[in-house]
C-alpha cells in the first residue's frame, strides 16, 4: 500500500482566499492511500520545505502531492525537497490550484469543489508514479551566439572570456547592428562608434570566437549541452583571405553611389561592391548579388572593374552558398529589432515628403561617418533646416500599430534635440511634440532637465496630420497642457517610430521551437525570476530580441544570458528528465508505428528481437509514440496511459 | 430522448468539461490567465500533458464515459508544435475520433480541439467561456455514468 502525503498551500491568501484550504485538506485526508495531509500558509518556503521533509520522516511517506501553483513555476523546487526528505522527486505530482482555480474563479464554494477533483486526480496519479533516475548527457562546451548586434557582441565576448568557444553568426555582411548607425548614445553622449568598435575588433580577435557574417541558422537539431547547427554562408563573391579591404573594388564598381545604403536609413549611396561602414568587422567587402551587373546580368561591360581593380585577386564570382555544421552546448539568441516604417501612420507623410524622416535616419545624418559628413540639412534642398519638429510615439502605444512602449523613443528625441543644438546653435527653432515624456533610467531624468533648458518649445499631444506645403511642413496639434490648438510651420520633421519585432520572428521562433509573446517578440520563460531563459532548455534570449529595450539594459541582458548558458557549458556532463519513452518488451509486436512518429529519430526497430527501441539519448519524452502505439507497448515514463486514466477518471 | 434526461437540460445544469492541455502552450497559456486574474467558469478541470500529441483518444473516451460533458484538447498553434508535429497529430486523430463519437450518439461539438499559445490567457478564459456555454447548450451527456454528483 503507498504512503501518501498531501500538502496544500495557502500562498498567503492567493490560494485561501477563494479555495477553503482547510476542508480541503480535510476531503484529502480521506482519499485513497493518503495517510497525511498538511496545510501551510507558504509551502515553498524553507519553513514549508522544512514541514513536508519531516512529514515525509514522521509517516514514512513514499509520494508526495503539493496542491499549491503551476508546475512551471516550482515543480523543480518541491522535487528538491521530497528528494532531501528522502522520496524519489519523481514521486512528486502538483495539483495546479493557484493559476488554473484561485486565480481564475471567484465563487470560493465552486473553486473549492474544483480543487478537491483536481487533488483527487492528482492523488491518483501519484499512487501509480515510479521512481526514476535522471540520466546523463555530455556537454559539448561551445556555444551559438545567433545575431551580431551589441547583445550578440557583449554575449561572445563573455562567453569567450570565460573559456568557451564561441560561434557568432550575423545575417549583415558586419557585426554592429543598430548600435553601429547611432551618433551619439544617451544619456551620457558617448560617441557609440568609440565605445562599439573596439568591442568589435576584440571579437574579431578573440581566439575563442568564431565569427561567421554574412551567415544564417539554416536548422537546429538535438538539445540542451549537444545541439547540432547547420549555418548557411552566403557568398560574398570576395575571397576574404584575400581581400585587404583597400576599397579599390568599390571605386572601380560601375554601380558606384548608384545604390541605396541601408546602413544610412536610405540616405546615402553605394555600389554594388561595398563595405556597409568604414568600421565594418570583418573589414571585408561584399558583392551585392541582387544589384550586382555580372551577377544579375551575367556581364558588366567588356569585364567587371571590380576584377580588374583587386590587386589581390579576391573577386570570385564563382562562390556558392555553403553549409557549415557546428556542435554547441548551449544557444544564446541576440536576433534584435525592426523599426516600424512609419508609413503605416499615413498621415504623418512619410512617403510624401522627403523631409519627414525617422530618427535613425536623422542620426545618420548627424554621423560624421554619414551621407552629410555629420551636416544637418532638409533632404528636400540640402539647405540647413531653419526648424526641426518631432513627433513622439509614432505607432507606439498606438491600439492600432504596437500598443507597446519603444522605451527609447523620448531619450533618443531628446537626446537629438540636444545634438541639433549643438550643431546648429540657436538659429534653429525645435519642436517636440510628446504624448509622455519617460526619463526612467540612470541619469535620464537629469539629461531630460539638461535639454528642457535648450529653448525646445514643448507640445502634449499627437498631431493630427503634417501637410506637405510648398516650402514648408504644416502641423496642427493640440496641446493638452494649455488646451490650445498650435499650428506649426516647420522645415523638417523627424518621426519616432516603434520598435518591432523583426519581421522574420515568427518563422526563426519556429525553427528553435521558442515562444512568442502576444506582441510577437520572444517570450522569457519567467519575466522576473527567467527574465533570459526560454522554455526550451539550453536556449537563452538577449536584447530587443525579447522586448524593446535601450542599451543598457540590452548589455546587462547579453551578460546574464552568458552567464546563463556558461551555467550548462561549464558542466562536464547534465542531469536530464527521466520522463521518456520506453518498450514493454513482452507487447511489443514490432510494427514500427512508433519508427515513423517519432520526429526525433529516437526510434529503432531491433530486427533481432522483433521489437522497436528508444534511445534515451534522443527522446524528448514528447509521448507521440505512446499514442500512436497500437499494442500499449509504448510506455511514457510518469504520463503512462494508466496514470492518465486514473486522472480522468478521478478528475470528476 | 427520454423525458427524464430532458429535464436535466434544465437552466442550472453544470457541464463538466476535462481539459488536455499541452505543457508547452495551451498549459502556459492557462497558466498565464490566472497569473492576469482573468475569469473563467470552473466548469473546466486541467489535466497537464507534454504534448496534445500524446492525447490517445482513449482518453477523451473515457472521460466521455466517466460523466464528462465535453473534453477540450489544447495545443500550440500550427508550426509552433514544441516537439515539431504533436499538435498535426492531434489534429489528425480528432477527425478520426468524431466518426467515433458519432457512432456513440455523442454530439462532436462535445470534443474541442483549439490552438492556444503561451501568450494567449484572454484566448484560452474565452474559450473556455465559449465551450462553457456550449456544451451547456447540447445539455448533458447521453452516455455520462454518473454526470451529477
Amino acid at each position: 500500500m503507498r504512503r501518501i502525503g498531501v500538502f496544500v498551500c495557502h500562498c498567503g491568501i492567493n490560494i485561501a482566499q477563494t479555495v477553503d484550504v482547510e476542508a480541503l485538506s480535510e476531503y484529502a485526508s480521506h482519499l485513497n492511500g493518503v495517510v497525511v495531509t498538511k496545510h501551510y500558509k507558504y509551502m515553498c518556503s524553507d519553513v514549508g520545505a522544512t514541514l513536508i521533509k519531516d512529514t515525509i520522516k514522521e509517516f514514512k511517506l513514499d509520494g508526495v502531492v503539493i496542491a499549491s501553483c503551476s508546475p512551471r513555476m516550482h515543480e523543480q523546487t518541491f522535487r528538491r525537497v521530497a528528494n532531501d526528505g528522502g522520496v524519489n522527486p519523481y514521486r512528486v505530482e502538483i495539483s495546479n490550484i493557484r493559476e488554473q482555480c484561485s486565480w481564475v474563479h471567484s465563487n470560493k464554494e465552486q473553486a473549492t469543489e474544483k480543487a478537491k477533483f483536481l487533488v483527487r486526480s492528482a492523488v491518483s496519479k501519484a499512487l501509480s508514479l515510479e521512481p526514476l533516475k535522471p540520466s546523463t548527457l555530455k556537454v559539448i562546451p561551445e556555444a551559438l551566439v545567433i545575431g551580431g548586434g551589441i547583445a550578440g557582441i557583449q554575449t561572445s565576448l563573455d562567453l569567450a572570456n570565460d573559456g568557451f568557444k564561441v560561434h557568432l553568426v550575423e545575417r549583415e555582411p558586419s557585426i554592429g547592428g543598430h548600435m553601429a548607425q547611432l551618433d551619439k548614445t544617451f544619456p551620457t553622449l558617448d560617441c557609440s562608434s568609440c565605445i562599439l568598435t573596439p568591442k568589435m575588433m576584440e571579437v574579431a580577435n578573440h581566439k575563442n570566437i568564431e565569427l561567421l557574417s554574412y551567415s544564417e541558422v539554416a536548422s537546429i537539431e538535438g538539445s540542451i549541452g549537444n545541439y547540432t547547427v547547420k549555418i548557411r554562408k552566403k557568398p560574398r563573391y570576395i575571397d576574404v583571405d584575400k581581400c585587404t579591404g583597400c576599397g579599390d573594388c568599390a571605386t572601380a564598381c560601375r554601380l558606384k553611389d548608384r545604390i541605396v545604403s541601408e546602413f544610412n536609413q536610405g540616405m546615402g549611396k553605394r555600389g554594388a561592391a561595398y563595405m556597409p561602414f568604414p568600421q565594418a568587422v570583418p573589414l571585408k567587402y561584399v558583392i551585392d548579388d541582387k544589384k550586382c551587373l555580372f551577377l544579375t546580368k551575367g556581364k558588366c561591360g567588356d569585364e567587371p572593374l571590380c576584377k580588374k581593380a583587386c590587386a589581390q585577386d579576391a573577386i570570385n564570382f564563382d562562390q556558392k552558398e555553403e553549409i557549415v555544421e557546428r556542435k554547441v552546448g548551449a544557444i544564446v539568441v541576440a536576433t534584435g529589432y525592426d523599426v516600424m516604417d512609419p508609413t503605416a501612420v499615413y498621415e504623418y507623410g512619410y512617403d510624401v515628403s522627403p523631409d519627414v524622416i525617422t530618427t535613425l535616419e536623422l542620426e545618420r545624418l548627424i554621423s560624421s561617418s554619414g551621407p552629410t559628413k555629420g551636416e544637418i540639412l532638409r533632404p528636400s534642398n540640402q539647405q540647413k533646416p531653419k526648424s526641426v519638429t518631432f513627433i513622439l510615439c509614432v505607432g507606439s502605444r498606438d491600439e492600432t500599430q504596437c500598443t507597446w512602449c519603444c522605451r527609447i523613443g523620448c531619450m533618443t528625441a531628446l537626446k537629438q534635440v540636444y545634438l541639433l543644438r549643438e550643431k546648429l546653435g540657436e538659429d534653429v527653432e525645435i519642436n517636440l511634440c510628446y504624448n509622455d515624456l519617460r526619463s526612467f533610467g540612470k541619469g535620464y531624468e537629469e539629461f531630460y532637465r539638461k535639454v528642457r533648458g535648450l529653448h525646445t518649445n514643448m507640445f502634449r499631444g499627437r498631431p493630427s496630420e503634417v501637410r506637405t506645403m510648398k516650402e514648408y511642413l504644416k502641423i496642427d496639434i493640440f496641446d493638452t497642457t494649455t488646451n490650445k490648438l498650435f499650428e506649426i510651420k516647420t522645415d523638417m520633421v523627424v518621426l519616432v517610430p516603434a520598435m518591432m519585432p523583426r519581421t522574420d520572428a515568427t518563422e526563426f521562433a519556429r525553427l528553435l521551437h521558442l515562444t512568442l509573446s502576444g506582441d510577437g517578440f520572444f517570450l522569457e520563460a519567467h519575466p522576473k525570476l527567467r527574465p533570459v531563459d526560454t522554455f526550451v532548455n539550453g536556449i537563452f534570449i538577449a536584447g530587443c530580441c525579447q522586448a524593446p529595450k535601450d542599451i543598457q539594459d540590452t548589455v546587462s541582458q547579453a551578460s546574464a544570458a552568458a552567464s546563463r548558458a556558461a551555467t550548462i557549458l561549464s558542466q562536464e556532463e547534465l542531469e536530464i528528465d527521466p520522463l521518456i519513452a520506453m518498450v514493454d518488451e513482452d507487447v511489443c509486436t514490432g510494427c514500427g508505428i512508433c519508427v515513423e512518429v517519432c520526429p526525433y529519430e529516437a526510434r529503432t526497430l531491433n530486427e533481432r528481437k522483433r521489437i522497436a527501441e528508444v534511445n534515451d539519448a534522443l527522446c524528448t519524452g514528447c509521448g507521440g509514440c505512446i499514442a500512436a502505439c497500437p499494442s500499449n507497448a509504448s510506455i511514457h515514463k510518469n504520463f503512462t496511459k494508466k496514470q492518465l486514466l486514473n486522472m480522468v477518471d478521478d478528475i470528476m | 430522448m427520454s423525458e427524464e434526461k430532458k429535464d436535466h437540460k434544465k437552466e442550472d445544469f453544470e457541464p463538466k468539461i476535462v481539459g488536455f492541455l499541452c505543457n508547452w502552450c495551451s498549459y502556459a497559456g492557462a497558466d498565464l490567465a490566472g497569473t492576469s486574474r482573468i475569469q473563467y467558469p470552473p466548469n473546466v478541470r486541467i489535466i497537464r500533458v507534454m504534448c496534445s500529441g500524446s492525447v490517445d483518444s482513449m482518453y477523451i473516451l473515457r472521460a466521455l464515459l466517466e460523466g464528462a460533458d465535453g473534453v477540450f484538447v489544447g495545443g500550440c498553434h500550427p508550426g509552433d508544435c514544441h516537439y515539431i508535429d504533436g499538435n498535426y497529430k492531434a489534429r489528425r486523430r480528432m477527425v478520426l475520433l468524431e466518426n467515433i463519437l458519432g457512432t456513440l450518439g455523442l454530439e462532436k461539438e462535445r470534443v474541442w480541439l483549439r490552438w492556444i499559445s503561451a501568450s494567449e490567457g484572454q484566448k484560452f478564459a474565452d474559450t473556455m467561456k465559449e465551450m462553457a456555454e456550449a456544451v451547456r447548450k447540447l445539455g448533458p451527456s447521453p452516455i455520462a455514468k454518473h454526470w451529477n454528483l
